[in-house]
């Protein structure tokens, strides 16, 4: 098994705000990030694939097939845009960093065919990235232990 | 009137926060003659000691939560962290500190240092490893006893 990460950069807009929570409970919980104006980051994205290597080409997945998938499914959709408002998957989620890395899972995952998805990454700063792994995670990994 | 439009879907995801802290040490053994420390640490044992910029980071893990799309409060990590971690090593001399009395101050006893501080005292989520970077081309991970995947 051979892992392949390719990297991505986007740049959106967002703003954290639950309609369940009152305007106090938001301030609170979400501080800064609940400015209805909303803004931004320079996002980076790792998209890391895994397979074994094919024994004609040497490849574990086509690139260029990736870098299409991951500008079609994800960067068309998200650079650029005002999460909250322009991509349908955040008018029921916060756009956190954790729900971006699960929300880009999501719109990889059933487009891979040559590879699969072992690790989505998503840097919101240098200093701040969360990792995601698949709805199923908890459960590969206790059947591995 | 709730509105419940904020559907939960309780995932897994691991967050990992970089912090930076500077600090000096020396790396010596009382019980080794001075030509075995000599050996063993080269230039880290020049007694008047030497430092880094430390680049610490702290990955935790946890089901995202419905209502706030987090895997815990980042204001509260980064708290944690700052008053229990880098407030105590930034800018210290750490073979003077209680924890490196009878421990060298390497990289590595360093990580399970803070990794023990942290999963003793950070209670919001699971902590899955510390990392730090000694310089640029040198880091070290810890993630905990049981071992495992980094």
């Amino acid at each position: 098994m051979v892992y392949l990460t390719r990297k991505a950069e986007f740049s959106a807009s967002h703003y954290y705000h639950n309609p369940d929570f009152t305007p106090e409970e938001n301030r609170r919980i979400f501080g800064k990030c609940n400015n209805p104006n909303g803004h931004g980051h320079n996002y980076t994205l790792e998209v890391t694939v895994k397979g074994a290597v094919d024994p004609r080409s040497g490849f574990v997945v086509d690139l260029k097939q990736l870098k299409d998938i991951m500008s079609r499914e994800v960067l068309d959709a998200l650079d650029h845009r005002f999460l909250n408002k322009e991509v349908p998957e955040f008018l029921t989620k916060i756009p956190t960093t954790e729900n971006l890395a699960i929300v880009i899972w999501q719109r990889l995952a059933p487009k891979l065919n040559a590879a699969i998805l072992h690790r989505v990454r998503v840097y919101e700063t240098p200093d701040l990235f969360v990792d995601f792994y698949g709805e199923s995670s908890e459960r590969e990994a206790s059947k591995r232990e | 009137m709730k509105t419940g439009i904020m559907k939960a879907t309780a995932w897994k995801a691991h967050l990992t926060r970089r912090y930076m802290f500077s600090a000096s040490h020396r790396l010596h053994r009382d019980d080794m003659s001075e030509a075995e420390n000599h050996t063993t640490y080269g230039k880290c044992n020049n007694p008047y000691g030497h430092g880094h910029n430390y680049m610490l980071e702290v990955t935790v893990s946890g089901p995202v939560d419905g209502q706030t799309g987090m895997v815990c409060d980042l204001v509260d990590l980064d708290n944690f962290v700052r008053t229990q971690v880098l407030e105590l090593y930034d800018h210290q001399n750490l073979n003077l500190l209680p924890e490196f009395a009878s421990e060298v101050p390497t990289t590595e006893n360093l990580c399970i240092a803070i990794y023990e501080i942290v999963k003793r005292g950070f209670l919001n989520a699971h902590l899955d490893k510390i990392r730090i970077e000694e310089t640029m081309m040198n880091s070290f991970e810890y993630v905990g006893e049981r071992g495992g995947n980094l």
